[in-house]
């Protein structure tokens, strides 16, 4: 046994409104750049849908993450390790930015500088990419809230399994429709094909907590790991030429803060905190032979922190006493482990996901209330869920491989917990029968009440921080993306876009604060949008540069108000003093 | 044997590959972040899929050819049975198919480069330089491949390259050799030299770290976060202020 630590991830779905506050707080601190307009690290697509990007789990089409093969041992489905090398030069499979989604943005100028006139000026959407108008036909949200599911939906890869299995089973109906939230970020695997299929070695799973990273400086481009990662969830920087993907956050999870996305859901639906598990198992389990035991399996990798046998073990293996303390208190290993609440996605790609997903309850809750039925009894829900097949089979095949009992059981958990509560919160008798019908007892059920409904920050987040030994490290955490000229700071280096060397970020703070108060002068007195300081300034006289320079324009003969400078008049149109 | 048969034929390789040397070294140490390929394959993918395979093959093949033609001396080849006639035969179908698919191949990526707009917005001014170089030492390659059959040139550029090419291993570069082969392998020759000299200055650089070592290591790579470049171990004092 070789216990490594992970950090991991647990999303409550039946909570998630579809909100993208998650995606966007995401965005704009991770991928607001240019390369990288079309990454979303963090997603949220609407299920029954196709995804981001398109059919993104088609691994038929997209060949990412791992096969069985007949010896019995994995290999990467988009071919093992010749086949990558003899395919560098350009790969079969890297999916094109239209699968994503075009980045474009809209001629805002026009929307300024039209000239007056009877009709509206109109913003035509650009391509980001290639600078041209562009005919807006898709994005990273195009089918949000079954928006042109009739069209869209049956392409859904798992639909489309589901009817192949039994005919017309998912309408898309109006009426019949169903409907939940997906929110993904990358699943810090434990057996990562995107970190296997890297021939440069440049990808990396943290020893410590297991976080999946790129390392920029020795990423080369060669584009397999945007292939061999099943959950489509590494990306191209197409200006920078290397591949970005989710980072957990590690700068603010190194100091105990929960990632963005987490710390700015609205339905406070993420759990974070560690699992234990053990490393020298991890390829055993990846490699059952029926994809079915896949979840199991991976169940089974995970160790009770509170087994002195496992603690002893942490030990030996290096483990910091405070972080077998959050593992003691983990939430995602409660919800994933004890509860067995959380499943992981897609379990069948083989690559040991550790961001697990609560499946939801309401499409059967709704269900049962739009058709006039007691949505929080416990009979009627247990009877729902045994007959309302769409949901479970649809489920079941994001989260079990297809097998739909594990989430037909974790369904009537969350039924019992709900019709439970209703009795305690009503002051009714307690019906002990309730959790004894899906293998708990009343104390488990209201443990898992409270860190489901009521569990506050610290609750929520069990984050063990950077070791104090570490704590000088902290001081000067290098983001590897903060290059000066680098990706999102402008300028490019003498090779293209973000060349150069790091400038550690406190140095760039010390001048660029030093510049702006000391400066008497414009901070740019080339650019348009130059600033004065006007701490600087002692109210007397007109520094150079306090307002803009007047702009030159040619002054019409007889045009005594020397308004030359506007456009309109000088090009003899109409204006309002004009018309009075 | 003229001044300027010394400065091109016994100078100037040495400063090519000081300037390459150094700038690998350079370039390297100063930006390992901008080396990379500069894939653009994200934009485009079918002209790519046929232009790419077709030129880097080609010119793994065409290298080869190079090797073999430039290091292995004809008494060697003469010695196995091989008659210089007959190398000359293999030599040229070898090398001038290779060549020949190489510059179609780098004829179908700038023709997709030139008319992909995502692809020729992203195309940098270092790139076009490069690229005028690289054609022109394929063509320049192919041309005396040629030349080789049609006869024109006098010959065997076993007898007189390649000896001046291995004697500048042993820095006693052999000048006449060189200095009486005809112009078309002068002129191949310098363009080849001005190509290595500017190639740690473009994106040519990504061949040096070619991920061999992908054959040979585990899948899963594991580092400790103190191994990383984030946190390298602090230094003494102040951060050196870089000049601004």
């Amino acid at each position: 046994m070789r216990v490594m630590a992970q950090m991991g991830m647990v999303m409550n779905l039946d909570k998630c409104i579809g909100c993208h506050t998650c995606s966007v707080t995401c965005k704009q601190a991770w991928t607001n750049r240019s390369g990288v307009e079309y990454v979303w690290f963090n997603n949220v697509e609407t299920r029954p849908g196709q995804g981001y990007p398109r059919r993104y789990q088609d691994q038929e089409r997209w060949r990412g993450g791992w096969v069985r093969n007949r010896r019995g041992r994995l290999q990467l489905k988009a071919g093992g390790r010749f086949r990558k090398l003899i395919t560098i030069f350009a790969n079969p499979v890297l999916p094109n930015i239209r699968d994503y989604y075009e980045p474009w943005t809209y001629d805002y100028e026009t929307l300024t500088d039209a000239p007056l006139g009877d009709d509206f000026p109109v913003a035509r959407p650009k391509s980001l990419i290639s600078g041209e108008p562009l005919a807006v036909e898709w994005s990273a949200n195009w089918d949000d809230d079954l928006g042109g599911a009739p069209e869209h939906g049956p392409h859904d890869p798992i639909v489309e399994r589901i009817r192949a299995e039994s005919e017309e089973k998912v309408k898309f109906d109006y009426e019949r429709a169903f409907m939940f939230f997906l929110p993904r970020i990358c699943e810090h695997c434990l057996n990562p094909s995107c970190v296997a299929s890297c021939p440069s070695g440049a990808m990396y799973k943290r020893a410590e907590d297991g976080i999946v990273l790129v390392d920029q400086d020795r990423c080369r481009g060669w584009r397999m790991c945007v292939t061999g990662c099943p959950y489509k969830k590494v990306y191209f920087n197409h200006r920078t030429g290397k591949a970005e993907k989710c980072t957990f956050c590690y700068p603010r999870v190194e100091v105990g803060l929960p990632t963005v996305c987490s710390e700015t859901c609205v339905g406070r639906l993420r759990y974070l905190g560690l699992f234990l598990y053990d490393a020298d198992r991890v390829t055993a389990a990846a490699s059952v032979a029926d994809e079915r035991d896949l979840y199991a399996a991976q169940l089974d990798l995970l160790l009770d922190p509170h087994d002195p046998e496992v603690i002893a073990a942490a030990r030996r293996d290096g483990i910091a006493e405070d972080w077998l303390e959050h593992a003691r208190r983990s939430p995602v290993y409660r919800l994933a482990k004890e509860y067995r609440v959380a499943l992981p996605l897609h379990p069948e790609f083989r690559t040991m996901p550790m961001v697990w997903y609560i499946p939801p309850l309401s499409p059967v809750v709704d269900r049962l209330v739009e058709t006039g039925h007691d949505g929080e009894s416990a009979p009627n829900l247990f009877g729902a869920i045994e007959a309302l097949r769409i949901p479970v089979e649809y489920l079941a095949e994001l989260f079990t491989a297809g097998d739909p009992a594990p989430v037909t059981d974790v369904l009537r958990k969350l039924a019992a917990m709900r019709s439970f509560m209703r009795d305690v919160t009503l002051g009714r008798e307690i019906d002990e029968s309730i959790p004894t019908a899906v293998g708990m007892d009343a104390g488990q059920i209201l443990e898992m009440y409270r860190l489901l409904a009521l569990a506050k920050y610290d609750e929520r987040y069990v984050i063990p921080t950077a070791y104090e030994g570490e704590a000088r490290n902290l001081e000067e955490v290098g983001c590897s993306l903060d290059v000066e000229g680098g990706p999102g700071m402008g300028g490019t280096g003498p090779f293209g876009e973000a060349s150069g060397r790091p400038v550690p970020v406190s140095v760039e703070t010390f001048h660029a604060l030093r510049v702006r108060q000391t400066t008497e002068g414009l901070a740019d007195p080339e650019s348009p949008g130059a600033r004065i300081n006007l701490l600087n300034w002692d109210g007397k006289g007109r520094p150079p540069g306090l307002f803009p320079p007047p702009r030159e324009a040619p002054v019409e003969p007889g045009d005594v108000t020397a308004r030359g400078s506007d456009p309109e008049r000088s090009a003899g149109a109409p204006t309002l003093e004009d018309r009075r | 044997m003229s001044t300027w048969d010394v400065l091109l034929w016994g100078v100037l390789p040495y400063v090519m590959v000081a300037v390459l040397v150094v700038g690998t070294i350079w370039r390297y140490r100063y930006d390992k972040f901008g080396w990379t390929t500069r894939s653009s394959e994200l934009y485009e993918s079918r002209l790519l899929r046929i232009g790419s395979p077709l030129f880097h093959f080609g010119l793994l093949v065409v290298i080869i050819g190079h090797v073999i033609g430039l290091l292995i001396p004809q008494s060697w080849t003469s010695a196995a049975g091989l008659s210089p006639t007959a190398y000359h035969v293999q030599a040229l179908a070898l090398g001038g198919i290779a060549g020949f698919c190489t510059l179609v191949g780098i004829g179908i990526l700038i023709y997709r480069r030139r008319t992909t707009g995502p692809v020729f917005s992203a195309t940098t001014r270092n790139d076009k330089s490069m690229y005028v170089v690289l054609v022109a030492a394929l063509v320049a390659g192919l041309a005396t491949t040629l030349l080789g059959v049609v006869g024109g040139e006098s010959g065997n550029y076993r007898e007189s390259v390649s000896p001046w090419f291995r004697s500048l291993f042993v820095l006693q570069p052999d000048i006449a050799s060189m200095a009486g082969a005809g112009l078309a392998f002068h002129i191949h020759t310098l363009i080849g030299m001005v190509l290595f000299a500017i190639w740690p200055f473009t994106r040519l650089v990504h061949a040096f770290t070619a991920p061999l070592g992908y054959l040979f290591r585990p899948y899963v790579v594991y580092r400790s976060r103190t191994a990383g470049p984030a946190t390298r171990p602090p230094r003494r004092g102040w951060e050196k202020v870089t000049g601004r």
